[in-house]
């Protein structure tokens, strides 16, 4: 997909459809879906028999319900798949109550466990859900069953919405705010304010006093990373550990997390933000399973 | 004795002069880039308005987040302390002041004698500050002084569920979209910073009488919300923003202890 990064949307992050081409799914027996309705943004995701088929990944719009039903139809274009065959969707995240066609709504954080168990295998014990408006420390089981989770849903501060304000502030395109970051020769000292209202203050000085904007992004990419380590030492870190959501993406606070925790967080093999509903998908199969005994 | 209290806050600096407790002028000046050339800005238009000179001022005391940028200082204060002095010489059956600034909020106890007993602040978090206010009057496109005497004339009142300023802005914008009226966004939102402060409030005591200073102490509806949240009236002085400055220049005078 072409960027347009002259565009003044700073903020802006790709959005994305996929799917297997090398699944028949009209071979497949269960066909299920997950749908993650977040503040910023929703995702889609089909699974056949427990597989990852096809996923969608958009902008949440003002109406939930509409955006749910637009992430379900982009995952399903290309794949001569109706909703129709889906057997069991299973709505999840901040919005989950408004997924209109969803049998089940579900808690993000127990699809968001689920979901990084199926990306990271079961040796997963800490996940690091970095979304739009807030921010989970999860620990799982080898099965992606949560045994306990911390959470900030109150602060912008080490969300997605704080590196939004920074990146319309710097007019720094956000998916390249974290690779940026890292084209400082040494590590400057951290932007000492939390709240994003005030680090932004903050910011706006230091670029007066004429530091580049390279220095600025540095700066609040180790406040970023440092607010989060808080929560997650406050969780009790085990390995291993990933991160997943849209901040999973941006290398210049991922590497600061990883510093500071000095542990590496495992690199993932599908797109961070489809986590949730991915977990989503697998609670469906699940389901759809049980439904079908309980029939007989 | 002719004595000078000078605030350094976060967003404007502001002078007191004073003599044997008569306020004799004031000056403000909004903080920009450089501070020393504010401080001297808001030295000379209190000067000028009090009709003294620099030379007939005996004692400087600086307060404020900026008070260490005050060279011509004689002594400096906490903002604790000058506010407690300030308040309790306005109102001196004031057992709790609440100040609300640019970007801190601050819930003060005091005795009969005006002494400090406990103090809460809030430093970290736009939501329980001012900007705060400006933030969601930018989000409402209304200039921050319109934002109080509209909510006055809301008649519902709506939920505010985000804390974060960050987090309410977008919540105002949805507001909008889903066709609430301005004033009750509006009251909501002086609804919301109000529930903060008081929270903040209550960690000390909430012990009649209270005196509300800050430049938001201007703002109408957080008056109106703060009232109804704490469930008493409230002491309001004509030039709460000043409170402060006054509060230095009285202790620099001995007048206030």
């Amino acid at each position: 997909m072409a960027e347009d990064t002259s565009s003044k949307e700073y903020w802006r992050w790709t959005e994305s459809n996929w799917h297997d081409p090398d699944i028949d799914w009209k071979a497949g027996d269960i066909i299920s879906a997950g749908v993650d309705v977040g503040s910023v943004s929703s995702q889609a995701v089909i699974m056949v028999d427990g597989k990852l088929f096809a996923y969608s990944n958009m902008r949440t719009g003002s109406d939930s319900p509409k955006s749910a039903q637009d992430a379900m139809d982009w995952a399903l274009e290309g794949t001569e798949l109706t909703q129709d065959n889906i057997e069991y969707v299973v709505g999840t995240g901040y919005g989950r109550v408004n997924v209109p066609f969803s049998k089940r709504a579900i808690t993000e954080i127990a699809c968001h466990g689920r979901g990084a168990n199926y990306m990271y295998g079961p040796t997963i014990k800490t996940v690091l859900d970095m979304g739009g408006q807030d921010c989970k420390a999860i620990r799982v089981d080898e099965k992606g069953k949560v045994v306990s989770f911390l959470m900030n849903d109150k602060c912008a501060a080490g969300t997605g919405r704080g590196m939004e304000v920074f990146a319309d502030l710097l007019g720094v395109h956000i998916t390249k705010a974290g690779e940026m970051s890292l084209q400082v020769e040494e590590e400057p000292p951290m932007v000492s304010s939390t709240c994003v209202v005030f680090a932004k203050s903050e910011a706006s000085a230091l670029l007066r006093e004429g530091w580049p904007k390279e220095k600025v992004l540095a700066a609040y990419c180790l406040a970023m990373a440092h607010r989060v380590v808080g929560l997650l030492e406050r969780l009790g870190i085990e390995e291993d550990f990933a991160i997943t959501g849209g901040i999973a993406k941006n290398i210049g606070i991922v590497s600061r997390i990883e510093k500071e925790l000095g542990i590496k967080a495992l690199k993932p093999s599908i797109d961070t933000q489809i986590a949730g509903a991915l977990g989503g998908a697998l609670f469906a199969n699940a389901l759809a399973k049980k439904e079908r005994k309980k029939g007989k | 004795m002719v004595t000078a209290g000078i605030d350094v806050g976060a967003k404007n600096v502001k002078i007191i002069i004073q003599d044997n407790g008569k306020v004799l002028g004031k000056g403000q000046v909004t903080a920009g880039f450089d501070t020393a050339s504010d401080i001297k800005e808001a030295l000379d238009a209190g000067l000028a308005e009090a009709g003294v000179t620099r030379e007939q001022v005996e004692t400087i005391y600086a307060t404020g987040a900026g008070r260490k940028e005050v060279k011509d200082a004689d002594d400096s204060y906490t903002e604790v302390g000058a506010d407690a002095a300030g308040a309790i010489y306005l109102f001196p059956s004031a057992r709790t002041v609440i100040d609300v600034g640019a970007e801190e909020g601050r819930a003060i106890k005091v005795d009969e004698k005006g002494k400090v007993v406990d103090f809460a602040i809030n430093e970290r978090c736009a939501a329980g500050a001012g900007a705060f206010t400006e933030a969601m009057a930018r989000a409402l496109e209304l200039p921050l002084t319109e934002l109080g005497p509209l909510s006055l004339t809301s008649t519902r009142a709506v939920p505010m569920n985000a804390q974060c300023a960050v987090f309410a802005e977008s919540e105002v914008v949805s507001l909008i979209h889903q066709k609430t009226p301005k004033r009750d966004i509006a009251r909501a939102v002086h609804d919301a910073m109000a529930s903060r402060i008081t929270s903040m409030a209550r960690r000390v005591g909430v012990e009649p009488e209270v005196c509300l200073i800050g430049g938001v102490a201007k703002n109408p509806g957080f008056i109106d919300s703060l009232k109804r949240d704490l469930e008493m009236e409230i002491l309001i002085p004509e030039d709460p923003e000043f409170v402060s400055a006054l509060g230095a220049a009285l202790l620099a005078a001995g007048i206030a202890n």
